[in-house]
């Protein structure tokens, strides 16, 4: 167990490794309710939050979730999310526990003069993530998503959990228990992520983990977590991201649309950013050492320092330290340069690696 | 949690096996599960001296490096080669398979191993590790 934003979270089960390697080709089974679940909802709900974040939530159809921001005034960001709209005037902001605070404050300040209520609706929700190739199969029996009919406006998009498209998202019950259920993840697999009342959480974990083990189903902690959203070349929080950075760094300036009607804040800073280009390079590196190249450690081009390591582990999957950097050129740049890493003094060698250094098979 | 009782320990979570003046060393059970799987161990060279709360090598886990101290003074004579190819042998086995070097230490006036006054008994550890939680 390992203490965060206040939250006790199991960093580990059991291996870190064997966990990774059971998401990778079965499932895993993560307890994610220490994130930050917001509710956003009202008739002005969707424009407010166009005005608040880099995306263009009232675009999004009910029963579909999107990846996007929450940005500075000067571009920065604030915190990565998933927005998931569950009905035509409801929206779920999920956020990094760690920003929760920062993130409904944010949005609180936001929405103010639209007609749209903002609700920090952390202890409402457990949420537990079922993910891997194996997730699909272990909770189709067990979920239940609300049948289509006007009687049951909130619940758009119906039917199987087999035939429910990738960030998508639906009302239902999970091992009898209501719950929001949406295929989303941080681990590069297939997967869905429960959204449950707490008190039901013990009850659907306790039924996923019977159900699930013998399709190879295992508890996984956020040590495994981290390897696996880092194979996937999927950005950390505190890592990659923070408000000395915009999207752009991270190579996700696809997240800010700036073709969406009406003003959104830090559009005037990333419009200036898009144009100028990212001052730093989000950059793939394996190492070529057993040790492991880790957050802060200095990346060096013929011996000249050249960008910061912001997450390095040891890839299960590759069987190689794996790790993100931010450079201070793009890779061509650095063609023909001998790289490295310093790692507690010693100078390892290191090759610049397209990310995401893993893609599952669709 | 395993704390075998013939053994020594230190407060850095290492433990001491002595037979003689030889003095094998490894971490502990508890050090193994709280930096979690093991995937480099860097040891000090045969033949190099170590000194008694020094530093003189590195456990690398999936989440964290540590420095590896040396319970004792005196010469490295052997260390675990199978590290190098398993060392996941650290969580497995801490006080067996996982052990990491050989100190050959100097004799007492009885002729016994010359070890730190402040290393610690099974008991002694068992209680520190639950202070610490």
């Amino acid at each position: 167990m390992t203490s965060f934003a206040g939250w006790q979270m199991p960093l580990r089960y059991g291996s870190e490794t064997a966990e990774h390697l059971a998401v990778r080709r079965a499932a895993g089974l993560f307890d994610l309710s220490h994130m930050g679940e917001i509710a956003v909802t009202g008739p002005d709900a969707g424009t407010a939050l166009d005005y608040a974040l880099t995306g263009q939530p009232s675009a999004v159809p009910p029963g579909r979730a999107r990846y996007m921001m929450i940005c500075a005034e000067d571009g920065g960001v604030l915190d990565d999310i998933v927005v998931y709209r569950q009905g035509e005037q409801e929206f779920l902001v999920i956020a990094n526990a760690s920003n929760t605070a920062t993130v409904f404050s944010a949005l609180t300040d936001r929405a103010a003069g639209h007609d749209a209520a903002v609700v920090d609706a952390t202890q409402d929700y457990a949420l537990i993530a079922v993910q891997g190739p194996a997730a699909a199969g272990i909770l189709a029996p067990l979920v239940k998503l609300d049948p289509a009919g006007p009687e049951n406006p909130k619940s758009p998009e119906f039917g199987e959990l087999e035939a429910m498209k990738y960030y998508a998202g639906a009302f239902g019950t999970v091992a009898g228990r209501e719950a929001w259920v949406a295929r989303t993840g941080y681990t590069g697999e297939d997967g869905f992520e429960l959204y449950c009342r707490p008190q039901d959480a013990e009850h659907v974990w306790t039924v996923l983990t019977g159900q699930g083990a013998g399709a190879g189903l295992v508890p996984a902690g956020l040590a495994a977590r981290d390897t696996l959203r880092l194979e996937a070349g999927m950005p950390l929080y505190g890592n990659e991201l923070g408000p000395d950075v915009t999207p752009f760094e991270a190579g996700l300036g696809r997240v800010v649309k700036f073709d969406k009607p009406g003003e959104f804040v830090g559009r005037e800073a990333l419009s200036a950013r898009a144009a100028a280009g990212p001052s730093r390079h989000l950059a793939g590196l394996s190492i070529a050492s057993r040790r492991i190249a880790r957050h802060g450690y200095p990346v060096l081009a013929d011996g000249r320092t050249c960008g910061t390591v912001t997450s390095g582990a040891p890839s299960p999957t590759l069987g190689a330290p794996i790790a993100m950097a931010y450079l201070d050129r793009p890779a061509a740049g650095l063609a023909g340069a001998v790289l490295t890493v310093g790692i507690r003094g010693e100078a390892v060698p290191a090759h610049l690696t397209d990310l995401p250094f893993y893609s599952r098979r669709r | 949690m395993s704390v075998p009782a013939e053994l020594h320990y230190t407060p850095e979570h290492e433990w001491v096996s002595v037979e003689g003046t030889s003095a094998s060393v490894g971490i502990t059970d508890y050090a193994a599960q709280q930096l979690g799987d093991v995937v480099f161990v860097s040891l000090p060279t045969p033949g190099a001296t170590v000194t008694a709360g020094e530093p003189c090598g590195e456990v690398e886990s999936v989440k964290s490096v540590s420095d590896l101290y040396s319970p004792v003074d005196g010469e490295v004579i052997e260390v675990n080669t199978e590290l190098e190819g398993d060392p996941s042998l650290v969580n497995a086995e801490p006080y067996t398979a996982g052990w990491m070097f050989r100190v050959r230490v100097a004799q007492d006036g009885n002729g016994d191993a010359a070890l730190p006054t402040d290393l610690l008994s099974a008991a002694e550890y068992e209680e520190l590790t639950k202070s610490a939680g």
